[in-house]
């Protein structure tokens, strides 16, 4: 990536700002433990890691390149009409997404069914775009979008590995837990495949962040 | 009839579009701190999913479908225009939102007062995408079955909604261990919550 030439500050291109740029999300500020955006498909989609990382890999695609051309097209969205301009760039580069999806795994956009669209309403997208991307240039507007989908991403890609872990005994469709164990009575937990699971996955993830890390914890 | 009601009943409760997709999640949580607020949000989302629903079921099956154009003339029979689905329904609603907006400021102030902050929001929130998104997945036989479907997700949400303000509401007033305070907790009500309405699983209707 050298997007030095749109960087007019001869800033460094990984400066300590830009760099908390790329890590805040994925601690400090992340963007579902923290400021509780995009749950909806950090839920549904968590059955399986496959699932989880093939949509962590798309929201990774769409939020950077979304903020890099909003962050372009800055100057040029009256701000009455930038929520439709906005929507209208998301859906496109999520119908590129589906389509190369489509294309190259079939059986997991099967599997994710509607959610690949619902990107497009993915509360993230849109607040980053609404926070960062209208007011900063295309490079930090960049690390912001990876960052906070990785921030994203690494949630998804935990609350999948536990849900299958315990839920079917494999990780990407391969069993891990070995045989003898389930000879000595061990049973998947078919619990943790059932939705609510997930939300109850979530809140312990929730809950152990904000142990570690007390200056997030709800006073109110 | 039978088979409206059917649908309805279906979508409030088996399907529940926050207790078994978990759409609207990111509103779900943000708003349901008093019942007061929740109850608007509620309306509102019912309202915009009873018309967004039977409004994106004309356009899948008048012009997006495959084959759907072919009312223009044989040669368009062959057309799909599927690959826009997002961009259109997602286009519909934002206009149809912001013109529900107007209408409702014209003839009802005081209905827009109360649902006022929430309608602008509500083009973002995913339970509306996705109301349209299953109803082009489950293709439905006629429009009225599109808008039972829409007005039975709507009625669903409103009353996940309104559950969990209620009980945030009560459970201040409870020792809950403090990282687990607000957010973390409230996960953990809305996944109990979750297992109640999956008591609904299975049911033939």
């Amino acid at each position: 990536m050298s997007d030095n030439t749109n960087n007019p500050q001869k800033e460094a291109l990984l400066s300590p700002k830009n760099q908390k740029l790329l890590s805040n999300p994925l601690d400090r500020d992340n963007p579902i433990t923290v400021q509780v955006l995009g749950i909806c498909s950090v839920l549904a989609i968590t059955v399986q890691l496959k699932t989880s990382l093939v949509m962590a890999i798309s929201v990774v695609t769409v939020m950077g390149l979304a903020n890099v051309i909003i962050s372009l097209l800055r100057k040029g969205i009256p701000p009455r009409i930038r929520i439709i301009v906005q929507l209208t760039v998301i859906a496109a580069l999520v119908i590129l997404v589906d389509q190369v999806l489509k294309a190259f795994v079939y059986d997991v956009s099967r599997q994710l069914s509607v959610f690949v669209g619902l990107i497009i309403t993915n509360c993230i997208i849109m607040g980053r775009l609404e926070a960062f991307a209208l007011n900063n240039k295309p490079w930090p507007s960049f690390l912001d979008g990876i960052g906070n989908a990785a921030g994203y991403g690494w949630v998804l890609l935990a609350v999948g590995f536990f849900r299958e872990l315990l839920g079917s005994g494999t990780l990407f469709g391969y069993q891990v837990i070995p045989n003898f164990l389930y000879e000595m009575g061990y049973e998947n937990n078919g619990f943790m495949i059932l939705p609510p699971m997930a939300l109850i996955t979530v809140g312990v993830i929730i809950w152990v962040h904000r142990h570690r890390n007390r200056s997030l914890v709800d006073i109110s | 009839m039978e088979e409206l009601v059917s649908i309805f009943v279906r979508s409030v409760f088996i399907d529940n579009m926050v207790f078994a997709y978990f759409l609207g999640m990111c509103s779900y949580l943000a708003v349901s701190r008093t019942v007061n607020t929740s109850v608007g949000l509620g309306a509102a989302v019912i309202f915009v999913l009873g018309i967004t629903v039977p409004f994106n079921y004309l356009l899948e099956s008048f012009v997006l479908g495959r084959g759907a154009l072919s009312w223009l003339g044989p040669q368009f029979a062959s057309v799909d225009l599927s690959f826009l689905t997002f961009i259109m329904f997602i286009a519909i609603i934002a206009a149809m939102v912001q013109l529900v907006e107007m209408i409702v400021e014209k003839f009802s102030p005081t209905l827009h007062s109360a649902l006022g902050i929430f309608l602008p929001l509500i083009a973002v929130n995913c339970a509306i995408l996705g109301g349209s998104l299953f109803m082009q997945e489950r293709n439905f036989a006629n429009i009225a079955e599109a808008t039972s479907f829409g007005l039975g997700s709507g009625v669903g949400f409103f009353l996940a909604i309104v559950g969990i303000a209620a009980i945030r509401e009560k459970i201040r007033y409870s020792q809950v261990p403090a990282p687990l305070r607000g957010l973390g907790i409230t996960f953990i009500i809305t996944g109990l919550m979750g297992i109640a309405f999956m008591s609904f699983m299975g049911i033939e209707l």
